[in-house]
């Protein structure tokens, strides 16, 4: 009975700090902004519901969220399972660093990652200029920006990895004998993978395709920026109606639309992940895999990774490429354009050629932005190693599941709504931090916060009790056995979850437009003022920061893929 | 209980199987070097030998799972180095058994039938019977995570059999469990291959097992085969001095073997004693630890100082020294020995206890 009374104050001491962060800067805005948006309404609480239900505008919106989401979905998925059978079985030169440049487009921020393909496939892009010099055209003969493709293809580069990752770690543990086993008994590779290797992955590719799922039916800067004005998901016309229509009352009740369905999906998501422990006999990748000896591996290794890298690096290396290329002749000169390399953009970045009162050099872009990751990352462990803890220690009550779930909610909620409840709620006592620097690393750590969770959950699950028995047993403190066994244990884990919290908040755009406030824009916000104004130099000096942006995420995820231990589970 | 082999055989010698010429190796490692030999119908071949000595990698080759860099596994003469796997017909059962977690006793044992295009009832009714055979015939509905070691081991050996494999091969089978169950099964195992007249090829490294499941057993040692014989054959007359190593008898020394007036004469680090051998000059001798009597009337007697004794049941195992070499002897449990550190004689016979080897 102490034993368990004990275990349960534990419980409620790890819990404590993170609920209460969820209930001040989660709860209260959302239901700030909710209860602020439905009094608006004039003819009562429900009759904004009922407005909406009956409007076919909230219903198409519904419909095209969730058509472009699935589609999303099975495309990221025909893309990134061929890419985890290839991770998971084979050893190949290079893997590592193929490993770590598919990562980074899953840490850009969607403005560059809009850069990137405009950059690639826009107007002036470089498939555009390629094809009008090589048959003398006048006009740009691919159209890219501002159609459903743009979308299906953004979500794909953006969502392939978290598939490439959960899957293939998942399938390089997963016993190659039961394939084997299976092929011994007469049956061929497609029935063995149909019949065996698939219904044991089930449980990871249901996950990763729900949080892919999960990804695009939030989705906000693709839509908004690549799908263009034809196109409206739940989360853009919840903006919409927002900031250009000032409907507070549809607004909220379209925000409430889309938090009920991401609440379904993450509870759906937390359970499925708990399968991922179902009785199986994990082996280590020393064992599951094999290099490419046969030629046929050989191509099907080619093809993929040929594969991989268009769709995923050659946006990126475009975008980089384009922000040291000068397309437009120089002044004086004749018209004709001929792309020579140049660092101006980079040189412009410093310069207030536009005379805004808001003008902010990129260095200060870059120093705020340095900064507030640093206050998310502490923020983001300082709250998810208890409750990483409690959630590793308590496994398997019925509380820790409804806690797992709620953790994931921030992720699933709309982040215009989640700033403006942050400008309503935290603007007057009891918390008066609106004009704080706090608010936006606040922003932040909600996002950042599920991932720290499933990042150390795992890890701290996968130290064995024994261990910390044996070292107290050899004499060790509660203290020291934290010191000398949990932490160096999870060192990695720390390091990696440190790094996803950071990379997150660089990148943040949604909620940070709301709430940053004008004079101290971030890298992000930074991008979107120079791609909102028209003009090559603007245009080039916003790729030029991406580049800078892209390169700082890309070396945070080359440093998480250094530090991975074989664990189960990524995210 | 014991068996008569050849009784239980019940086909005339015939080659089914054969391995010619296999090599193969991973990176620097040669894991397989020139692997020749037969398997004849219902017999029983154990591949035995140390760990990493190739034997596992020798049934991926023979599985199809792995594709040699030279040689060909040939069956009734025809070559398989084109037929994948799946269409090879054999069955292979893997050293941690490899069930399926996913699915149930019945659907792991009838995967083989299904994946056949057997049909619903013929399935129903192989499986019981599989069932049946292996003792187990309860047990269809149960969850292949809640059996113990040995009923995984079954129902692992209930599916590879079901669908009438042409040759079953089955990888450290009783690895994982403990000594008692493990020499209960092995006799099992035994009877169930003899009553199918299954040709099999089983792989160990524990001897015992090895001797008690073969009717031939190929003794392999760093991709090499050291030894192809009957198990009696093997214990009886171990072929190189990694053989008699390997089945622990460890009193091997060098000598030189001189000819004085047409009788051969061995000269030791022990002494000096007359012995039958085929070669002269410099050779490693082997004296035979099981065939000693505690007596001084023998043919050739050794004298030396008692210093250890580990039992083991029915026999024990005593060190003697003599000029400060080891020596290993077993002798029956029922003998009394004297204290440690006593001098004691024992007796061979040297044409039976002593066997030579030549110096490589």
């Amino acid at each position: 009975m102490i034993e368990k009374r004990h275990r349960t104050i534990t419980a409620v001491l790890l819990w404590l700090a993170p609920i209460c962060f969820l209930l001040l800067f989660y709860f209260y805005p959302l239901g700030s902004i909710l209860k602020l948006s439905l009094a608006r309404s004039q003819q009562g609480l429900f009759s904004p519901f009922l407005q909406a239900l009956n409007s076919p505008i909230s219903w198409r919106v519904l419909g095209f969220t969730l058509w472009q989401a699935v589609l999303s979905t099975i495309l990221t998925l025909i893309l990134g399972l061929p890419g985890a059978y290839l991770f998971a079985h084979y050893n190949f030169h290079g893997k590592s660093l193929l490993q770590a440049l598919t990562g980074i487009p899953f840490l850009m921020p969607t403005l560059v990652v809009a850069a990137a393909f405009n950059a690639l496939l826009g107007p002036n892009g470089w498939l555009n200029i390629g094809l009008m010099q090589a048959f003398k055209l006048t006009s740009p003969p691919v159209q890219f920006a501002n159609t459903f493709t743009a979308i299906l293809v953004a979500h794909v580069f953006y969502n392939t990895t978290i598939i490439l990752r959960m899957v293939g770690d998942f399938w390089s543990h997963l016993d190659p004998r039961l394939g084997q086993a299976a092929r011994m008994l007469g049956a061929n590779r497609w029935q063995a993978i149909r019949w065996v290797t698939l219904p044991l992955l089930a449980p990871a590719i249901t996950a990763a395709a729900l949080l892919v799922f999960i990804f695009d039916f939030t989705s906000f800067g693709v839509i908004l920026i690549l799908g263009g004005p034809r196109f409206a998901t739940l989360e853009v016309e919840i903006y919409y109606q927002t900031i250009s229509l000032f409907n507070l009352p549809l607004a909220a009740v379209l925000s409430i639309l889309q938090l009920a369905c991401t609440l379904g999906l993450t509870i759906l998501y937390t359970r499925l992940t708990r399968h991922l422990s179902i009785p199986l006999s994990l082996k280590s990748r020393v064992a599951t895999q094999r290099r490419l000896a046969t030629h046929r591996s050989k191509l099907m290794a080619g093809v993929i990774i040929v594969i991989l890298l268009v769709l995923l690096i050659l946006p990126l290396t475009g975008l980089a490429v384009r922000s040291v290329t000068r397309l437009e002749p120089n002044r004086g000169e004749q018209s004709v354009t001929s792309p020579g390399f140049t660092l101006d953009f980079y040189r412009a970045l410093e310069i207030n050629n536009n005379d805004s009162i808001f003008f902010a050099p990129p260095t200060k872009a870059i120093a705020v932005s340095l900064g507030y990751a640093l206050a998310t990352t502490i923020l983001a462990l300082v709250l998810g190693f208890p409750a990483a803890l409690a959630l590793s220690q308590e496994a398997a009550s019925p509380i820790s599941h409804g806690l797992d779930s709620i953790l994931m909610l921030p992720l699933g909620t709309s982040a215009v709504t989640l700033g403006l409840g942050f400008i309503v709620a935290l603007d007057k006592p009891p918390l008066d931090i609106r004009s704080s620097w706090i608010l936006v690393p606040l922003a932040h750590t909600l996002v950042a916060f599920p991932f720290v969770v499933r990042n150390l959950t795992p890890a701290l699950r996968s130290i064995r009790p024994r261990m910390r028995q044996a070292a107290a047993v050899l004499g060790a403190s509660p203290g020291n056995v934290l010191r000398y066994i949990d932490i160096p244990l999870m060192g990695r884990s720390l390091l990696a979850a440190s790094i996803f919290a950071f990379t997150i908040s660089l990148g943040e755009f949604g909620a940070t437009s709301l709430i940053a406030r004008p004079e101290y824009p971030t890298v992000p916000i930074a991008i979107y003022r120079l791609i909102s104004r028209p003009g090559e130099l603007n245009y080039g000096q916003a790729l030029a920061l991406s580049t800078i942006l892209m390169l700082v995420a890309g070396a945070g995820m080359l440093i998480i893929d250094k530090m991975r231990i074989g664990d189960i589970g990524e995210f | 209980m014991s068996f008569n082999r050849s009784d239980l055989k019940k086909t005339a010698n015939m080659t089914i199987l054969s391995i010619q010429n296999i090599s193969k190796s991973f990176g620097s490692i040669q894991a397989l070097e020139k692997i020749s030999f037969d398997v004849d119908e219902g017999e029983i071949v154990v591949l035995l030998g140390p760990s990493g000595c190739g034997k596992s990698t020798l049934l991926a080759v023979i599985s199809g799972l792995e594709i040699p860099d030279h040689g060909e596994v040939r069956w009734n003469g025809i070559s398989l180095a084109t037929t994948p796997p799946h269409l090879r017909e054999f069955g292979l059962m893997f050293q941690d058994f490899a069930l399926f977690p996913h699915m149930k006793v019945y659907e792991n044992v009838a995967f083989g039938l299904k994946m056949a295009h057997n049909n619903p009832e013929a399935i129903d009714h192989r499986v019981n019977e599989m069932l049946a055979v292996v003792g187990l015939p309860d047990f269809s509905k149960r969850d292949i995570n809640t059996l113990s070691g040995g009923e995984q081991q079954r129902i692992a050996l209930a599916r590879a059999l079901a669908p009438r494999p042409r040759l079953l091969m089955l990888d450290e089978p009783l690895g994982s469990l403990d000594r008692n169950l493990r020499e209960r099964l092995v006799v099992d195992l035994r009877i169930i291959l003899h009553q199918m007249n299954q040709t099999a090829i089983y792989v160990t490294h524990d001897q015992e097992e090895a001797f008690a499941i073969a009717d031939r057993i190929i003794l392999m040692n760093s991709g090499r085969i050291e030894q192809i014989d009957t198990p009696q054959e093997i214990y009886n007359k171990p072929a190189s001095i990694f053989v008699a190593r390997f089945l622990e008898m460890t009193n091997l020394f060098p000598a030189v073997i001189t000819n004085q007036d047409g009788k051969q004469q061995a000269i030791t680090d022990l002494g000096n004693f007359s012995v039958i051998s085929k070669m002269d000059g410099k050779v490693n001798l082997l004296i035979r630890p099981d065939m000693a009597k505690m007596d001084d009337k023998g043919p050739l007697r050794i004298k030396g100082i008692f210093t250890g004794l580990s039992f083991r049941g029915s026999r024990q195992r005593i060190i003697l020294e003599v000029n400060h070499i080891p020596l290993i002897f077993e002798l029956p449990s029922f003998i009394t020995l004297p204290n440690p550190g006593s001098e004691i004689t024992i007796s061979i016979d040297p044409h039976s206890a002593i066997q030579i080897f030549p110096e490589y």
